[in-house]
């Protein structure tokens, strides 16, 4: 009976299908940083999606706060190799702030407070897959994770993640943001392991 | 032809990556600040080591260290005086 327990019990174990290769799972919510922590005063706070073709479109903080919301649930996957399941975010979908922005773009360029940029293409922040977020778990987001708004592209490696969001610029062409012309990889798909350039 | 391939940089560069480059003096390029790179402002190791220049804060450097391989970015620094001992 053991024997026969034992090969049954054996068996490897289904990887967890939430967890990409190579990730491991986390309970806290690690902070990384490339620089200083921006403090954007929310009466100083504006976002902006700008075109080249086009009038650049703003939101101040009130305006902002009074576009629809919605509340995402996702899990979270760093380049650093940890992943964080099950995070509650409240922000405005991309699709929201881009439904009277006109434009042929194809990529975006994702800028932030500080100086901080990403790029990914278009499609990537449209469709349900992006928001620009300022409450976790129910709190507003502390700056050491972006607040007071950042970006949150759950889909790709969490550095796509801009925090401290100032705008996105759309482009005709692809523009690689600050740590894809520092060795990381231009798209980041944890699925597909896409870490560093030439992955 | 009136170049060298980059096999010409082994022997000169070689010589400087080997030195202790915390003593070289860089120069931002954003503000023009000299001073030698252990003045920089080092934020990381993860996702990579930014050093950035006391003064502007700007990126005077990156790197990224992989498995396999090491990406070194000297973005924001004019130059580097790099002293070798005669
Ligand atoms: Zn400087």
């Amino acid at each position: 009976m053991g024997i026969i327990s034992r090969a049954f019990h054996g068996r490897p174990r289904e990887p967890d299908a939430k967890l990409p290769p190579g990730q491991y799972l986390v309970h806290d919510f690690p902070v990384l940083s490339a620089g200083p922590t921006p403090r954007v005063p929310l009466d100083r706070w504006e976002f902006s999606i700008d075109t080249a073709e086009g009038p650049v479109h703003r939101w101040s903080w009130e305006e902002f706060l009074a576009l629809p919301q919605e509340t995402p649930t996702v899990d979270l996957h760093c380049v650093t190799k940890w992943s964080k399941f099950g995070t509650g975010w409240k922000g405005v979908s991309l699709d929201v702030l881009m439904e009277d922005v006109e434009s042929a773009a194809e990529y975006a360029l994702a800028y932030s407070y500080g100086g901080y940029t990403t790029n990914l293409p278009l499609e990537d922040l449209l469709d349900g897959k992006a928001w620009v977020v300022h409450e976790f778990d129910g709190e507003e987001l502390e700056p050491p994770h972006g607040g007071p708004a950042r970006l949150l592209v759950p889909h790709l490696y969490l550095w796509k993640s801009a925090k401290w969001i100032k705008g996105i610029r759309l482009l005709n062409e692809d523009w690689p943001g600050f740590w894809e012309t520092a060795g990381y990889h231009n798209y980041g798909d944890p699925w597909r392991e896409q870490r560093y350039d030439g992955d | 032809m009136d170049y060298q391939d980059g096999n010409a940089l082994a022997g000169p560069l070689s010589e400087i990556f080997s030195l202790d480059v915390t003593v070289a003096q860089g120069k931002c390029a954003a503000c023009g600040l000299r001073g030698p790179l252990a003045q920089l402002h080092v934020y990381g190791p993860d996702p990579g080591l930014v050093a950035r220049c006391p003064s502007c804060e700007e990126v005077v450097l990156t790197l990224v260290r992989g498995p396999n391989d090491a990406w070194l970015d000297l973005r924001g620094s004019v130059s580097l005086r790099i002293p070798i001992a005669e």
